[in-house]
């Protein structure tokens, strides 16, 4: 038995090792200009797991085929390094190991998060309701009208509870359910939650964040590709959790203009 | 080598253990090197300890609370300040009071059960005047929040109001379960079976519960 | 006359049929009462994965039966979206708390604590009593959610503000089922409250005449810690739990903010902060995976020092990373909250104790491996599943490595990475540690042996079916499939349906394997090969009293310790071991200091 389980022990870690190593299921390619540093410190972290893992798990299985169910005469003996060198390596080892990736780390979150927008970042707005996404951008006049929670409604079409008769700001703003942006143009994308907790996220992008009820965050980043990709929410809001998404364009900044304007006519 | 050594020193036998000690406990300690002389053959009674441990758990629940009230604060807009009725303070005389009330009961008590002083005076005076004193705070609390309630401040007015009422009916709940336990010391003490352990505890567990009320006023005051 | 002296307050096994096994007061009734009820849940629990698995596969496939359960949420036994989030929040709830939490630590440590330390009893029986019975009524408030109203709250087993305080507006379930969850959780935390006053007073004060701190088994040493733990968060998950109800039944607005529209509906609440309840629920909910945990990690090296017989390179040092995993716990929980809106900074921070806690946990994994060379290692059921958590904590154990970096964690969070992460390093290794104290202990618990070829078949399936299972779940999580779906609908996931069936597929399987354990339990229960005293040839306390013990443990008499706990690889009388108990002096292999 103790043979068969270090087998299984040794063929369950090459088997585990076998799809990351074969790039079997890897998330999608990245269309940002941060999400590299994102994947980089995400495959150094791969690596030294990975050893760790392999390491351990080949420790274990070749120590138990060794020890199962020796004779009775032979000695217990213990590993020669003992325990001052193994605490003293896993403070070592470990300790640099966690130290350099939380080092390097900062850089990639630093970038989405400490770093603020470029000054010339276009803004778009998205609210996150049960259960679909709604962007407003801000049409000619670059303002936002302010909200109105008390005549949001869905039957009206009025998604944002925009005033467009009192609010001069409202006019020209302009409200769809897809979100577009131009390629290579720093997006600020300002967050707000109309009812629940919800959460942004593109993988492509390499994006996440959730929307808090009463807090409105903001978010930039830099799409470099131009495509369709999927908006999905992750934060768990209701029923309906599992089909909240919405698309995102990016376009061309002619693409976009046209788009813009299309949208604007719409309203 | 196996030798075998001789048994251990008996326990002194004056000193029974109570149920469920092992009289073991702290710094107690037969090595292992034949010496096996017994350092210390005492173990504190556990609730004694234990009462710690609770007194932890209701620091930790209103330190839960506090937080609570900080951030909800911090982060509003909507807190509406309101005065604290005056009835408060003279609350808290009435349960330093108590304190003070079930400080001379339980040295009298012990004295009492120290076997120095057998005169008629009942030894059970004293708590009788504590139980008292708690009652008559839990009640003045009571005053408290029905003068809140006819200005129209009830529980769901205000986040203010709100954590008013929290914190002070949590705190008189627990009071309430020190007067639960001073009635159990009383009446084990008729009984004449009452432990010092016990009364100890709910001695430390009722000043605990002034020292909470000096706290959660000061909170109240600077902050609500 | 009042008199002076304590009373000697000796009680005598009680005789009445309710006295003895309903509510009793004996802490070794109560530590099988808490197993039966553990067992009880986790059967619940696996029944509703099963469900929730069979769904993610085949999602449209009619389940008979089920509209039993629920007429609206299983139409024709095809379960809707917001049944399936119904019963994942369930499944959840039963096994971290009702699972997870009592088994290894209410249940094993009620039962052997008082042993270990060589105590009667616990030392206040009757709070004890009341711990197990407030568990009880805890689910079986919970369990009732299924059947009031429209059913069990959706909102996962993190309660999430605000959708926990807004009530059934916001969706089946929201109204009188977060009720009942809040209420049971409350509950809940007062039972283990008491539990840990019981358990913390029993290793202070009860230890017996020679039982210092560093003679204590490993065992007894995680139940310490674990219940100071549990002390410091059911402390504070009470209060989050009041505080979510009085938003339900009270309308006050402690985490709903102004401004909600739901169902085009403004909502009545002003102000409330939604991130409080995640601070709240998280200062509790990180240490809680450890207190899962931690009883697994005593009793694994409990199980595995004595089927090695030899020591531990370090006990110490065993028992010091246990205490830096238990510190460091409470300086971590925000790495829950990386993506949730907290300040970037305040995630950095949480960041690096998290990367910190690493490193007790590799000594603790170095120190188990490396003390296996040399040994003369005894496989059988118990020794089997120790090792196995070793294998299960160091998988799940450095995926840890991803999800403690913010930046990482982007692209991770909210995803079957995580899901995975989780169920490998608390739910799996933590029921590896319950079925291997399981295996050891039973001869102790029932006077009988198991039957051990079943319990390595058991075994061998059930270690090779979580990897199966929870393996699969990193490579989905690292796609970037979302958790908490209750389908694939979106052209991106739906590619990754195939392994979604493949996992439910190994999910039903391993789970079968589960009854492989059932049956040997109800069987050696009352037909089992009679256990002898000590049937591993174990040297602390609990195996130097009669299997099962009698009413007061030793039967009359206070043990005395002559030894640290594991004096293994001794040449004694008795043969390669010298018990706690035993005053025979040898050359010892004292533990390294």
């Amino acid at each position: 038995m103790a043979k068969l389980f270090a087998v299984c022990i040794v063929v369950i870690a090459i088997l585990s090792a076998i799809p990351i190593l074969a790039h079997t299921w890897v998330a999608p390619a990245d269309i940002s200009t941060h999400g590299h540093l994102i994947d980089e410190q995400m495959s150094e972290t791969m690596a030294e797991a990975g050893i760790a893992f392999l390491a351990a798990q080949f420790f274990l299985a070749f120590f138990i085929w060794k020890s199962a169910n020796r004779g009775a005469g032979e000695k217990v003996k213990n590993f020669p390094i003992g325990a001052k060198g193994l605490v003293l390596a896993g403070f070592l080892v470990v300790g640099a190991e966690v130290l350099a990736l939380g080092v390097f780390g900062v850089k990639a979150w630093a970038e989405q998060y400490l770093n603020p927008p470029a000054a010339d970042a276009m803004p778009v707005q998205v609210q996150a309701g049960q259960f679909a996404f709604y962007f407003r951008y801000p049409g000619p006049d670059g303002k936002f009208g302010p909200l109105h929670p008390d005549q949001i409604s869905e039957a009206n079409q009025n998604f944002f509870g925009l005033d467009q008769t009192h609010d001069p700001d409202s006019k020209d703003d302009i409200v769809t359910a897809e979100m577009a942006i131009p390629v290579n143009k720093q997006i600020h994308l300002l967050m707000h939650s109309k009812d629940l907790g919800h959460s942004f996220f593109v993988r492509e992008l390499r994006v996440q964040q959730d929307f808090v009820p009463g807090l409105d965050l903001s978010l930039h980043f830099t799409a470099t590709k131009i495509g369709k990709y999927e908006i999905v929410c992750t934060q768990l809001c209701g029923l309906g959790h599992y089909n909240m998404k919405a698309y995102l364009e990016v376009m061309s900044q002619q693409d976009f203009d046209d788009w813009l304007k299309k949208e604007a006519a719409m309203q | 080598m196996a030798t075998t050594l001789p048994e251990p020193p008996k326990i002194d036998s004056r000193r029974q253990p109570e149920r469920g000690s092992g009289n073991g406990g702290w710094k107690n300690l037969v090595p292992a090197d034949g010496d096996l002389h017994v350092k210390r053959d005492y173990s504190p009674p556990p609730s004694s300890t234990g009462i710690w441990v609770v007194l932890f758990a209701i620091t930790m629940m209103f330190a839960a609370f506090t937080s609570a009230l900080v951030v909800r604060k911090g982060g509003a807009n909507d807190w509406q300040s309101f005065r604290l009725p005056p009835i408060l303070y003279f609350n808290t005389l009435l349960l330093l009071a108590s304190s003070i009330t079930l400080e001379l009961a339980r040295r009298r008590v012990a004295t009492f059960m120290g076997g120095l002083k057998t005169t008629a005076q009942t030894p059970a005076r004293w708590l009788y005047i504590t139980l008292g004193l708690g009652l008559l705070f839990v009640g003045g609390q009571y005053i408290a929040w029905s003068q809140l309630r006819s200005e129209g401040l009830y529980l769901a007015t205000n986040p203010s109001s709100s954590f008013f009422y929290l914190l002070t009916v949590t705190h008189a709940l627990h009071v309430l379960g020190g007067l639960g336990g001073l009635l159990y010391v009383i009446s084990k003490l008729h009984k004449s079976v009452l432990r010092r352990d016990q009364l100890v505890s709910t001695a430390r567990y009722w000043h605990f519960m002034g020292l909470l009320w000096v706290y959660l006023l000061v909170l109240l005051w600077v902050k609500v | 006359m009042h008199d002076i002296t304590a009373h000697s307050m000796q009680h005598h096994a009680p005789t009445g049929f309710i006295r003895k096994h309903v509510f009793s007061l004996d802490h070794k009734v109560i530590g099988k009462q808490y197993y039966g009820l553990a067992l009880i849940a986790a059967i619940c629990g696996m029944i509703l994965s099963w469900l929730m698995r069979i769904h993610l596969g085949w999602n449209n496939l009619a389940i008979p039966g089920l509209e039993l359960l629920s007429k609206n949420g299983a139409p024709g036994g095809v379960m809707t979206p917001e049944f399936y989030l119904q019963l994942m929040t369930m499944h959840g709830t039963i096994m971290v708390f009702f699972v997870l939490t009592t088994a290894p630590f209410a249940a094993f440590g009620n039962f052997f604590l008082p042993i270990q330390v060589g105590a009667e009893d616990m030392p206040f029986p009757r709070f004890n009593m009341m711990s197990f019975w407030v568990t009880f009524v805890a689910f079986v408030v919970l369990m009732s959610s299924f059947f009031v109203g429209d059913g069990p709250t959706l909102g996962g087993w993190t309660q999430y503000a605000p959708l926990n305080a807004v009530g059934s507006i916001a969706g089946p379930g929201q109204g009188m089922g977060v009720v009942l969850w809040m209420a049971s959780i409350g509950l809940f935390c007062i039972g283990q409250l008491l539990g840990s006053l019981n358990f913390i007073t029993t290793t202070l004060d009860l230890r017996t005449k020679g039982m210092s701190f560093m003679r204590l088994p490993l065992s007894a040493w995680a139940w310490f810690i674990t219940s100071s733990m549990a002390l410091t968060a059911f402390a504070v998950l009470m209060p989050a739990c009041i505080l979510v109800i009085l938003d339900h039944l009270a309308g006050t607005s402690f985490f709903v903010p102004s401004n909600l529209v739901i169902s085009d509906q403004l909502q009545p609440h002003s102000g409330g902060s939604t991130l409080l309840w995640q601070h709240l629920f998280w200062f509790f909910g990180h240490p809680e995976v450890y207190i899962a945990i931690i009883p697994g990690l005593g009793i694994v090296s409990h199980v595995l020092i004595t089927n090695m017989r030899k020591q531990m390179l370090s006990q110490r040092v065993l028992i010091y990373c246990m205490t830096a995993l238990a510190v460091l716990s409470y300086m971590v929980y925000g790495h829950h909250m990386f993506v949730s809106g907290m300040n970037p900074y305040s995630s950095l921070a949480f960041s690096f104790p998290t990367l910190i806690i690493t490193i007790p946990a590799t000594i603790v994994v170095l120190i188990w491996t490396f003390s296996l060379y040399g040994s003369k290692l005894r496989i059988n059921s118990a020794s089997l599943f120790a090792l196995g958590f070793i294998s299960m904590f160091v998988s799940g154990g450095v995926s840890g490595f991803f999800l403690a970096q913010p930046s990482i964690d982007i692209m991770l969070h909210a995803t079957y990475f995580v899901v995975g992460h989780f169920h490998l390093v608390m739910a799996v290794a933590a029921m590896f540690g319950i079925f291997a104290g399981t295996y050891f202990w039973f001869p102790k618990m029932a006077g009988r042996m198991m039957n051990e070829k079943l319990g390595q078949l058991h075994f061998i399936l059930s270690f090779v079916g979580a990897y199966c299972i929870f393996m699969p779940f990193h490579y989905l999580g690292m796609v970037g499939n979302v958790r908490r779906y209750a389908s694939f609908v979106d052209d991106f996931m739906a590619p990754l349906i195939p392994v979604h069936r493949f996992i439910t597929v190994a999910a039903l399987i391993t789970g079968a394997a589960q009854v492989i354990f059932v049956y040997n339990l109800i069987y050696s229960r009352f037909w089992g090969k009679p256990a002898p005293e000590n049937p591993w040839e174990g040297t602390s306390l609990e195996w130097s009293t009669t299997s099962p013990p009698p009413f007061d443990n030793f039967g009359g008499k206070h043990p005395v310790v002559y030894h640290d706990p594991y004096q293994y690889g001794v040449q004694s009388s008795t043969g390669d071991y010298v018990m706690q108990t035993s005053p025979e002096q040898v050359a010892t292999t004292r533990d390294e200091k």
